[in-house]
């Protein structure tokens, strides 16, 4: 009697009294009205959408026409291989400057940083138009008596993209590679040093596989920037797959087909590296709980 | 015999902090040493030092023979290379109170990952030698697991076993018990009590007095970065000399 007067007065009079009997009873699930509103207002705007594109005027049968045209696929490769190197000389150039930034020597560090400030606080596109124009400050490059060349045969589309990508992607990997090494807890660098590691081997065996489970995401993510980065250097000549795709459409004058042919393929490349990515994540979790924890999940035995 | 650590008039200081005022020790080889007194009083730094995982301000250390971190050419001395100083580190071994085992290797890669990397041995050797060592601190089933998937007293039994793959002269431990839980401890103590039972050298920084007592030779009482006393366990912990020293176990055994 008292239980009820007090439940009352203290306003959680809602609350079921203590009654056993009713532990039989089925347990629903509340219902998400919301979602289904929502949902059902959003396939009716992208039914539009599409809709809408199937009737535009887009003739799909060019875009299909053009999707395997020999220029495109040759394009499409170049933006592979341009993706691949300019993010391998990017993460090189990434590890060295992380490691020269936290180096205890001030020189090293000096220049790390002004690296990092140099190419983080330029434009991409202005770096692009510097490094394919240097032959007009230097007409000629070369170590004196070892070989020497003209500068605007060194510097092709291809050399200067590869330089304007990979050097300002070195300056944004170093930051993403010196966090992962941060990540890693110092009581791990001691141990190293315990059983006689040099600096060096220490970051080799011990900090930097460590660091990847941190790097691995970031850097997952810049490659897929990459891919599409490549597009700017459609602007000084390099034959990527929208450089290609807008050569064909200044002849045939099909511009939406053929970018919507080049906005296919990005899309494909990216889906197949952020699988990559996934199965790249999983390699180095090891040994951290999260994966671990799955491997040695005790068998019950029955 | 010469002993094989001796510190003299080490001093070290962390900012404005003096970590080790002036201090000065031997031991002896075969010794087991404790070295024991309340937290900040300077007993893991100079642990630290003899590994040289702190650089000292002045003073001087040698292991084994060989000043440490240092050569002397006239009359100053000169600090020896990243390269050198690792090569010196190899006369210790060193346990830490976090374990710190390599998280990406698993339990056999954690005790070959020295021999194989540092001093270039045979893998088929090293492993055999492992083996050998993963028996010693009981934990053979073991040699595929992850760090992770270990206890704490497992994983310092592993951390024990990887320094013992160097072949050291001397093993350091610091606070080898502290960061486990109670049930753990004992383990830990059993294989250091082997250790200690087949002659190695070994300077423990430790709150256990129980196993100060049974296993050390010799016992350091340190406050406020400097030694306060020292002697047998029975001096120093049944019968202290110094009020320092007497507090310092009333608190520990209350």
């Amino acid at each position: 009697m008292s239980s009820t007067t007090a439940s009352s007065s203290t306003g959680m009079a809602k609350t079921e009294r203590f009654d056993p009997s009713i532990a039989h009873l089925t347990h629903v699930p509340r219902r998400h009205y919301g979602r289904w509103i929502a949902s059902a207002l959003i396939l009716a705007a992208f039914a539009y959408v599409v809709k809408a594109f199937a009737e535009g005027q887009i003739d799909w049968a060019v875009v299909g026409q053009f999707f395997t045209a020999q220029s495109i696929i040759s394009g499409l490769g170049n933006t592979i291989i341009m993706t691949a190197c300019a993010m391998a000389l990017g993460i090189g150039l990434g590890v060295l400057f992380a490691i020269m930034v936290m180096s205890p020597n001030p020189v090293l560090k000096a220049v790390a940083v002004f690296y990092i400030w140099f190419f983080r606080g330029t434009p991409l596109l202005l770096q692009l138009l510097i490094w394919f124009n240097l032959a007009l400050v230097f007409p000629r490059i070369g170590i004196p008596g070892l070989f020497e060349a003209r500068m605007v045969d060194v510097m092709t589309p291809f050399m200067a993209t590869l330089l304007g990508l990979g050097i300002n992607q070195g300056a944004y990997t170093a930051e993403v590679v010196r966090s992962g090494i941060l990540s890693v807890d110092a009581g791990q660098t001691e141990a190293a040093k315990a059983i006689g590691m040099t600096r060096l081997t220490t970051l080799r065996r011990i900090v930097l596989p460590q660091a990847m489970r941190v790097i691995i995401p970031p850097v997952g993510n810049e490659v897929i920037s990459m891919v599409k980065l490549t597009s700017i250097a459609s602007v000084i000549g390099f034959a990527e797959v929208l450089r290609n795709a807008q050569t064909i459409y200044f002849a045939n004058a099909r511009v939406i087909e053929l970018l919507i042919v080049s906005a296919g393929w990005y899309l494909i490349i990216v889906t197949i590296l952020s699988i990559a990515q996934h199965f790249l994540e999983r390699y180095f979790a090891k040994g951290s709980g999260r994966r671990s924890r799955r491997v040695t999940r005790p068998v019950v035995e029955g | 015999m010469m002993p094989i650590v001796i510190a003299a008039d080490v001093r070290k200081t962390f900012g404005s902090v003096l970590a080790l005022d002036s201090v000065s020790i031997e031991i002896a080889a075969g010794q087991v040493l404790c070295i024991v007194g309340p937290s900040g009083s300077g007993k893991s730094t100079l642990l630290r030092c003899i590994n040289q995982l702190e650089r000292i301000d002045s003073g001087a250390i040698w292991v084994d023979g060989e000043l440490v971190g240092y050569r002397r050419i006239g009359h100053k001395l000169y600090e020896l290379t990243d390269a050198e100083i690792s090569r010196q580190r190899l006369t210790s071994g060193m346990v830490f109170q976090r374990f710190n085992l390599f998280q990406h290797m698993t339990v056999l890669e954690n005790i070959i990952e020295g021999p194989m990397t540092v001093q270039k041995r045979r893998r088929s050797e090293v492993i055999e030698e492992a083996m050998a060592l993963l028996e010693r601190v009981g934990l053979s089933a073991k040699r595929d697991a992850y760090p992770s998937e270990l206890s704490g007293g497992q994983q310092q039994r592993v951390a024990i076993a990887r320094a013992l793959a160097m072949k050291p002269k001397l093993m350091l431990f610091d606070e080898p018990t502290s960061a486990l839980d109670p049930e753990l401890v004992g383990e830990v103590l059993a294989v250091m009590r082997d250790l200690a039972r087949s002659g190695m050298t070994m300077i423990v920084v430790t709150h256990e007095l129980g196993f100060a007592r049974e296993v050390a030779n010799e016992v350091v009482f340190m406050d406020r970065g400097a030694i306060v006393e020292r002697g047998s366990p029975q001096e120093v912990l049944m019968h202290p000399k110094q009020q320092r020293t007497r507090d310092f176990i009333a608190a520990v055994l209350a």
